[in-house]
Parts: structure tokens; C-alpha cells; sequence
């Protein structure tokens, strides 16, 4: 009997094998890092959402279709504490000990970069939905694509709007030190004089600052009557609220970031008239090729997450969108093909149009994609966002001098 | 010209809030050499306070100054019970990593509550305008306040029987005890007026700028600047070298690029070490 046993137990294990097999290739796991903890928890907490809710979607109609399978989405995923030596860490693991097939960026261009190392080294597909920085796709990458509009066309449409309102405006660019904010305000500075636009000032301040009192008053010594500058969360906020406090008189205000988060409406009387630079509104209306329109996509993330849907929200889906389709085009999970699969996307959905990038100097870039401008204003009584800009995609009109809407 | 003078002012009004901020975290220090590393959290945990308080009772921002100083005291006197008590006697070292501790659970459970989603107060309070530039109104009564605590935690330092103990203890805690003086419970209160004075700090900075559950890291990290400038352990020192922060910020700003600031600030901070190994108003022991 003794002997017997571990003969069944052989006889068993080889029985269960192909059972287990089976239900591993059925299963299609995506790893990706977010940023629970530390400064940039409130715009990861969004995208981290809309790959959810995307994954809860393809799950509930059967999963993703291809060689003849339905692969249900399983994801695994780790706290990289806002820290970018984490994630070089936990996407290593990812890779290694979670055997994610496919992976998904983390929240911010600071996080991103490092990952992509690890995404490119170990030949896995990494879609970025949360870093605008293009410096990571000029390094010859071939399996990182990023369905955001890249950093320096954030505030194109701000120049192109503030010109059509004042072609002899003079602005004042000051904005964080971080590599996101550079790359955008270095691009801006370049768009605004080629617009005809008068540069007065361009610094940039420590992302530790705290008080910005001296800063916007040399702003005011500038002459300057617009604005334009910012970086991430708390310094954004500080900025508006200071100029407003100390009466800078800004005809015009573009801050990043900080005023694409509804809880920048708590500002009040500082936040009216600031416009920010968009990858996505609920007001946005493109007619998607698959998948949801806004209204609905808009509707369902609330109804489930009992929170607006938000850009971060939006293109963290749209990741996970993406990606599906190109598997399906592919009709493989083969990395290789699904790479191809994405080099020939060309898609509008409810996000807008995606398309990337193949020249090996800006691979995986996304190129289609158009971002717009939304402006703080009072929305039935409310201080709420209204796409101004382009015309094409507006909900409201521009309101300029900013005055006008305080 | 007056953008420069502008900014000197401004930067004067908020050195004072960052001195007051710097008090507490000196007082700590000078009383049983601890550094209390949840000075940072103590400052956001009075902006939180005042969000709260000031939002659901509807009443002015300034009102809440009382409950905050009375419980920032309070939650002092149990952070000591907690994180410093024990660690008395023990290296420096000690009482450093279990403040952090208690940090890293506060800002672990803030985060968890609230997220990093931005709070702000409003305040309507009209400034003062000269030329083309404005002095807001919050700045200068935060400033002014500021100096009226300050001025109180000097008075009580040396007009009050519990202030004499305090400096007592912070001068020679073995003599202190020897003439009878509760040596443990001055140290707890000696915490609680630590904590007050930072949750304080943060019900004005709240006052004048937006912030978030990790803003503290910040000032922080300023208090500790101003703390060196002042010389460790002398409350007096903080405010003013507090002030001499904010002039340097007002004064180094308009005739600089802004990201050579900080720069120019620390290199000023090594330069001060250099010259006055204890900071420029260094009284060591005597509070």
C-alpha cells in the first residue's frame, strides 16, 4: 500500500495537470504598480480605477477573444508609495514572480521612466496612461506605448486660445522643477513666441515650496497678464490661491494639474476663470469605434465607484482598451504580435483618437490623441469645469479676462 | 522697488508663522533633547482640525485657535505617554525612531481617511494695498498672532511657577528633581506645549495656503532650518530665526532666478553653522 501511494499520487498529479494548464492560458495576467500612498495617491487612485472598471467590463462579457480563447483578466498589483525606487523593484517582481503577461504604467512621468526599463528588459508591453514625459519613448523602446497626449503639447491649446483672445499677451511661465513640468513649459515657451506671444518671465521653483508670496509678486513686477506654469497637486493649488489673494491681476491663468481634480473648486473666488490643460472631460463627445461613449462610460464609473470620472479614470480604462483590441487584432497573446497589433492602431474611442508613434526615435508616443481646455466656472450656481477649447469639443464659452468670471 | 520691499514684508509676516511653528519643536528639544519627528503631522493635524472644526460649525477660521491649542495640548501629553516616556535616558537615537514610528502610523491612517486630496479654507479678510501690490489680510493677522502666542510662551516661560519648572528641568533635570519638582509630568507637559504650538502653527498656515494630508513635510523641514538658525532649545531663537527665513526668502527672491532660492538659503544655512556652531541665537540650556 505503501508503495501504491506515491504512484497515485504521480497518477493524480498527472490527471490535474492539463486541468490546471488549461485554466492558466484561459487567464491573461496584467501587473501594474499604483501609487496608494504618498503625494501622488489622488491621480493614481483614478487611473487605478479605470483599469479596473475596464477589467470588471471585459470579465463580465466573457473576457478578452483570441486563437479561439476567451481569456479572462487577472491583475496583479503592488503600493509603490509615489516612490520611483519602488517601482523598479515591484515591476522586477511583477515580471518575475507574478508572471503578469502584459503591464500597465504607473501613475506620474517619474514612475514610468523606471518602469519602462524593466518592461523593455524583460521584452513585456507596457501601456502608460499616466505619464506625459516623452524622454522614455526616445530611447528606441518597443514595448512601451502611451495613450496620452505627450508633455509638450499640454498647453498647446492654452496658447492658441489666449492668442485668439490677446495676440499681444504677455505671460509669465512659472512652474516646478520636476522633469513632466519642464518639458511642458519649455515646449509652451517655444509655441507661445512662435504665436507672437511675449515670454516676460520663465523660472521655475523647488517642487518643496511652500509659499509662493515672493514669486507672485515678482510676477506682478513683471508686468505679466497671464499665467501660465504650475506642476502637480499642492503647489498648483498654492499658486492660484496666492495670486488671487495678493491681487495679481492676471487677465489669464493655465495651471497644470492641480485644477483637473474637482477638489480644486474648493478654492472658491481663486479658482474661477483658471483654465487647465485636459486629456479628457465627461463634456468630450468623440464617436467611438468600440467600447463606451463618454456619457455612458461616465455614468457606469459613477454609478460604481459613486465618484465623477475624471481624465486619470478615463485613460486608465482606455489603456485597458487599447490593449484588448490589440490583442484581438493580433488574435494572439504573443508579445511580439501584440506589439505589431499596437504599432497599427488606429482607433477613435469615447477617449478619443489613438494612434502611436513607429519611427524608432519617438516609439510608442502617442500622436493622435488631442487634449483640451477646461476653464473653472460657475456651473448652475457651482464652481465646476467646462471645456473651452477647442471649439470644436466646447461646452462653454471662454471667459476672458478672467475677472470676468471671479 | 517696492516688489522688493513687497516681498520682504510678505516673507517677515510668514516667518513669524514659521518661527511660532519652529517654537514648538524647539521647546521639546530644549526641555529633554528630543526631536519629535511628528512635528510635521502636528502641523497638518491643526490645518485638519481647522477644515474641520471651521466647515461643520461654520464659524470663523480664527474661533478654532482655542480648541486647537487646548487639543494639540492634550494630544501632546499622550504623545509623550506613547513615544517618548519610555525612550528617557535611552540614546538620542531612540526617541528619533519611535517619533517616526508614531509618524509614520499618523500620516498611514491620515492618508487612509482623507487621501491626498487637496483641503482649503476660506478666508475673507481684507489686505492692505500699496501700489500694485497686496499684503492679504490673513497674512498679517496670521503674523500678528503669531507674535502674540509667542510673546504668551515667553511670558510663561518666566513669569509662571509651571514655566520656571519647565526651564528648571530643561537646565538640570536631576536638580530639578532634587528640589521637588515633578520632573516626569513637566516633560509631559512640556510635549503637550510642543504639540500645541505646532497644531497652532498649522491652524494659521491653514489660514493662508491650501494643503493636504502631507503638507507638513514642508514645514518640517523649515522648522528644523529655523530651529538650527535660533540654536536648539531656545523658543525666543526659533521666532527669530524664523523671521530672518522669511526675510531671506523675501529678500533673495526678486533679485534671483527662483530655483536658485533654496540654494542660496542652505548655502547660507552651512555658512551660519559654520560661524555659530549653536545658531545665531543660541542660548543652549537656558530656554
Amino acid at each position: 500500500m505503501k508503495r501504491l501511494f506515491p504512484l497515485a499520487f504521480l497518477a493524480a498529479a498527472a490527471f490535474a495537470a492539463p486541468a490546471a494548464q488549461a485554466f492558466a492560458e484561459d487567464t491573461i495576467t496584467i501587473g501594474f504598480t499604483y501609487s496608494q500612498t504618498g503625494p501622488l495617491n489622488v491621480d493614481s487612485l483614478g487611473q487605478q480605477r479605470g483599469y479596473e472598471f475596464w477589467r470588471d467590463e471585459v470579465n463580465a462579457a466573457g473576457g478578452i477573444k483570441a486563437g479561439g480563447k476567451s481569456y479572462k483578466v487577472n491583475f496583479v498589483n503592488y503600493d509603490d508609495q509615489s516612490v520611483g525606487g519602488r517601482v523598479q523593484q515591484l515591476y522586477t517582481r511583477l515580471v518575475n514572480q507574478d508572471r503578469a503577461q502584459f503591464l500597465f504604467g504607473p501613475y506620474s512621468s517619474g514612475l514610468t521612466a523606471p518602469a519602462a526599463v524593466i518592461s523593455e528588459q524583460y521584452g513585456k508591453i507596457m501601456v502608460a496612461s499616466g505619464g506625459a514625459e516623452e524622454k522614455p519613448y526616445m530611447l528606441g523602446n518597443k514595448y512601451l506605448f502611451m495613450v496620452i497626449t505627450s508633455a509638450s503639447h499640454y498647453l498647446s491649446g492654452a496658447v492658441e486660445a489666449l492668442k485668439s483672445k490677446n495676440p499681444h499677451a504677455k505671460v509669465a511661465m512659472v512652474y516646478s522643477d520636476d522633469p513632466f513640468s519642464k518639458t511642458v513649459l519649455t515646449a509652451t515657451k517655444q509655441q507661445a513666441e512662435a504665436a507672437g506671444l511675449q515670454v516676460v518671465m520663465d523660472e521655475s521653483y523647488a517642487p518643496s515650496t511652500t509659499d509662493f508670496g515672493p514669486i507672485v509678486n515678482k510676477i506682478i513686477s513683471s508686468n505679466a497678464d497671464a499665467f501660465m506654469g504650475g506642476g502637480h497637486y499642492s503647489d498648483g493649488a498654492t499658486l492660484a490661491r496666492q495670486m488671487y489673494d495678493q491681487k495679481a491681476n492676471m487677465k489669464w491663468v493655465s495651471i497644470l494639474v492641480a485644477p483637473g481634480d474637482d477638489k480644486f473648486g474648493e478654492l472658491g473666488g481663486a479658482a474661477m476663470g483658471v483654465t487647465v490643460p485636459s486629456q479628457w472631460e465627461v463634456q468630450v463627445s468623440y464617436k467611438p469605434q468600440f467600447g463606451p461613449t463618454t456619457e455612458q462610460f461616465a455614468k457606469a464609473f459613477e454609478d460604481k465607484f459613486h465618484v465623477k470620472a475624471d481624465y486619470h479614470s478615463a485613460s486608465g480604462y482606455t489603456a485597458g482598451a487599447i490593449l484588448q483590441h490589440a490583442i484581438e487584432q493580433a488574435n494572439s497573446i504573443e508579445p511580439e504580435k501584440v506589439a505589431a497589433a499596437l504599432n497599427a492602431t488606429d482607433v477613435t474611442t469615447f477617449f478619443g483618437h489613438i494612434k502611436f508613434a513607429t519611427d524608432p526615435g519617438h516609439h510608442g508616443l502617442q500622436t493622435e490623441h488631442e487634449m483640451v481646455l477646461a476653464q473653472w466656472q460657475k456651473v448652475n450656481g457651482k464652481p465646476g469645469r467646462q471645456v473651452v477649447w477647442p471649439d470644436a469639443a466646447k461646452s462653454a464659452n471662454l471667459i476672458y479676462p478672467l475677472s470676468a468670471s471671479q | 522697488m517696492f516688489g522688493i520691499i513687497a516681498s520682504i514684508i510678505d516673507g517677515v509676516l510668514v516667518g513669524l508663522v514659521y518661527g511660532l511653528a519652529a517654537m514648538g519643536l524647539t521647546l521639546i528639544w530644549g526641555v529633554m533633547d528630543v526631536i519629535n519627528l511628528t512635528h510635521g503631522t502636528m502641523i497638518v493635524a491643526g490645518m485638519m482640525a481647522l477644515y474641520l472644526i471651521s466647515g461643520t460649525l461654520g464659524i470663523s477660521p480664527y474661533f478654532t485657535l482655542p480648541p486647537i491649542l487646548i487639543g494639540g495640548f492634550f494630544v501632546g501629553f499622550a504623545l509623550y505617554w506613547i513615544a517618548v516616556h519610555r525612550m528617557m535616558g535611552r540614546p538620542p537615537l531612540m526617541s528619533l525612531l519611535s517619533t517616526f514610528s508614531v509618524n509614520l502610523v499618523l500620516v498611514g491612517l491620515g492618508t487612509a481617511v482623507w487621501g491626498t486630496a487637496l483641503f482649503n479654507v476660506e478666508v475673507s479678510l481684507p489686505g492692505l494695498t500699496i501700489d500694485r501690490y497686496t499684503f492679504p489680510g490673513p497674512h498679517i493677522l496670521a503674523a500678528v498672532l503669531a507674535a502674540v502666542i509667542a510673546s504668551l510662551l515667553y511670558l510663561f516661560l518666566h513669569y509662571t511657577r509651571l514655566g520656571k519648572a519647565l526651564r528648571a528641568v530643561a537646565n538640570n533635570r536631576e536638580a530639578a528633581e532634587l528640589v521637588g519638582i515633578p520632573t516626569t509630568r513637566v516633560l509631559a507637559i512640556a510635549v503637550g506645549c510642543g504639540v500645541a504650538l505646532a497644531g497652532v502653527s498649522g491652524m494659521l498656515i491653514g489660514t493662508l495656503f491650501p494643503f493636504t494630508i502631507l503638507s507638513g513635510d514642508g514645514y518640517q523641514l523649515k522648522s528644523f532650518v529655523v530651529t538650527v538658525l535660533g540654536g536648539f532649545g531656545n523658543p525666543v531663537g526659533a521666532l527669530m530665526g524664523g523671521v530672518a527665513l522669511g526675510l531671506l526668502e523675501g529678500a533673495v527672491t526678486p533679485f534671483v532666478p527662483v530655483s536658485w532660492t533654496l540654494v542660496i538659503e542652505f548655502v547660507l544655512f552651512v555658512l551660519v553653522l559654520i560661524a555659530f556652531p549653536g545658531g545665531v541665537f543660541a542660548r543652549r540650556g537656558t530656554l
